[in-house]
């Protein structure tokens, strides 16, 4: 009976290895093979935002304190565009390696372990990004919105959010049945971060109990941080912010890597 | 012992669906194990356990001396795997392919290169290696998949229905390959359907029918225990088979089944009777050596399973 119940355990603990690093180059190599066509939307997307918004309807907006409205926005597209990368790629991505490719069936029948291929895609999904955020600084730093050097801590910590959105959408993509069933994750839970992450206007214009919700709203977190470096207000709650994406991070790769299991191992 | 996989008692359920019942058996080193079965028969559930994708209900498994349990990266390491569907990698090149999944092992880039020309070579490949995959005929990719299972230099090969879906020469250019590969000293454990396939690659077999072994030996054993020496196929109508039947039953040595529109008349082994001398009419006769499929319509039955 013991031996039994030993056995079981043996067999639930996830497997996490190094191993991971081969499933993101693997994607890297594929990325890296398609780049000319995969080039092109993280850099026009996030331009035309700033040009559409940031420009055009900023030089009808008044903020109150002297700051221009591209000012404003410019800091909350390097979080909003970079989410939409991580989520697209663990999203429509990894549902097709999935389903459509049977790539993660032909790896796992590899040294490679399920939680292995799991973890890497997510890291990939990080590492977009991370690509999609360099080309975002670039270009808000030349449209002349950064103005403190602290803007550069931006790269290496959009990996952590990069891992939290690449975590939550694997979440769902563990539990899609079709590539089509994942429009509603984007519909309900990333087009609504996107706008009302407090990217487009302070959130204190909300309501009093919206700007409760919105704090649970993992985008806003991201903006926070990113608002205080590029403007050089670096302050103490900022930590706070870190510690939320720690937590939720930690909560939906778990659950990720659990639920992903139970779907693919069977 | 020689035994590279033992199995023991091996169950697998989904649910309250029992796929694999209890089925015990050992493939030896060296040697072509095929399992046969109708779709559904549980072939591909064993072969998942085997290759440590698919948890084991109960019962023993080990492979290469490791439980499959404790050690699936171990064994996955010793494995080649051929999956019955091509799962190639449709966002690389044919040579891409090789290459990354030789990273999956862990192995040195350098030998990877080496093994990656070898096994093109092997399987005629070489010419396409900046290929897409999408450009290649089913009977290429199927060459492919073979040539990414040996990436590892597998010491067993696990082929789940390796040539299902080829035509003519690519079967037998699998086929020709598969040999060459045991000959190497490659244990190698199959899965098929083509009774001829079997005939030809294996070295021992086991039937399995509805997530049972119900029968196991080599094809030759096996057609002269179940199949006897020949066969006369007798194509002849419900109603002019009354006098037919008659003689055969008076006949001794015989085995007689009516299927439809047609009588099969099984000869055994030994018995001295020469089936010309019965005489049979119908409006066609088929003289023709037992094979291993007649003994497996005979055990499994002759109707559909799915």
């Amino acid at each position: 009976m013991i031996d039994i119940a030993l056995r079981c355990l043996t067999i639930r603990r996830p497997d996490v290895s190094l191993r991971a690093l081969r499933v993101w180059q693997r994607n890297r190599d594929v990325y890296l093979r398609l780049w000319k066509s995969e080039v092109i939307w993280p850099v026009v997307d996030p331009l035309i935002t700033l040009l559409a918004l940031g420009i055009g309807l900023g030089g009808l907006v008044e903020l109150g304190d002297n700051r221009e409205y591209v000012d404003f926005i410019a800091p909350g597209l390097l979080a909003i565009w970079p989410m939409w990368a991580a989520a697209g790629e663990c999203g429509w991505g990894s549902f097709f390696r999935m389903e459509n490719h049977r790539t993660f069936e032909a790896i796992v029948a590899t040294p490679v372990s399920i939680e292995d291929v799991i973890t890497g895609e997510i890291l990939w999904g990080a590492t977009r990004a991370l690509i999609s955020a360099t080309y975002i600084l670039v270009i808000i730093a030349a449209f002349g919105t950064v103005d403190s050097p602290l803007a550069v801590l931006i790269l290496p910590l959009a990996v952590l959010p990069g891992i939290m959105f690449a975590s939550i959408a694997l979440c769902y993509t563990s539990i899609a049945r079709s590539i089509s069933s994942l429009n509603y994750f984007f519909a309900v839970f990333i087009t609504p971060q996107f706008w009302l992450g407090g990217v487009f206007f302070p959130l204190d214009r909300l309501p009093e109990w919206a700007q409760r919700a919105a704090w649970f709203i993992p985008v806003t977190h991201v903006v926070n941080i990113y608002r205080g470096l590029t403007s050089g207000d670096v302050e103490w709650s900022h930590l706070g912010d870190i510690a939320w994406m720690l937590v939720v991070t930690a909560i939906f790769y778990t659950i990720a890597v659990l639920s992903m299991r139970r779907r693919l191992v069977q | 012992m020689s035994d590279i996989i033992h199995a023991h008692e091996l169950v697998k359920r989904y649910g309250t669906f029992t796929a694999v019942d209890g089925v015990s058996f050992s493939v030896r080193a060296g040697e072509c194990f095929g399992f046969l079965g109708a779709n559904g028969a549980g072939k591909t559930t064993t072969i998942r356990m085997i290759t440590c994708v698919s948890p084991v209900t109960s019962g023993e498994l080990t492979v290469d001396g490791l439980d499959v349990r404790r050690d699936p990266r171990r064994i996955k390491a010793a494995l080649g795997v051929v999956p019955q569907e091509n799962n190639l990698d449709p966002d690389l090149s044919v040579r891409q392919n090789l290459r990354v999944y030789g990273r999956y092992f862990d192995l040195e880039p350098r030998l990877v290169e080496e093994r990656i020309d070898e096994s093109l070579a092997l399987f005629q490949l070489t010419e396409k290696q900046n290929d897409r995959i999408d450009s290649l005929s089913s009977g290429l990719k199927r060459r492919l998949t073979i040539a990414r299972s040996l990436i590892n230099a597998p010491r067993i090969m696990v082929l789940d229905e390796p040539t299902t879906g080829l035509d003519p020469q690519a079967r037998h250019l699998v086929w020709q390959k598969l040999r060459y590969l045991r000959s190497q000293g490659v244990t190698m454990l199959l899965t098929t359907h083509y009774m001829d396939e079997a005939a030809h690659l294996c070295d021992r077999i086991v039937i399995i029918h509805q997530g049972k072994i119900i029968v196991g030996g080599s094809p030759g054993g096996l057609v002269e225990r179940f199949g006897g020496r020949e066969v006369v196929e007798i194509h002849m109508g419900d109603a002019e088979r009354g006098a037919l039947m008659e003689r055969l039953a008076a006949a001794e040595g015989l085995m007689v089944e009516e299927v439809e529109d047609i009588v099969y008349v099984y000869v055994l082994e030994g018995d001295g009777i020469d089936p010309s001398a019965l005489k049979l009419e119908g409006s066609k006769v088929v003289y023709r050596q037992a094979n291993l499929e007649d003994v497996f319509l005979r055990l499994t039955g002759r109707g559909l399973t799915e």
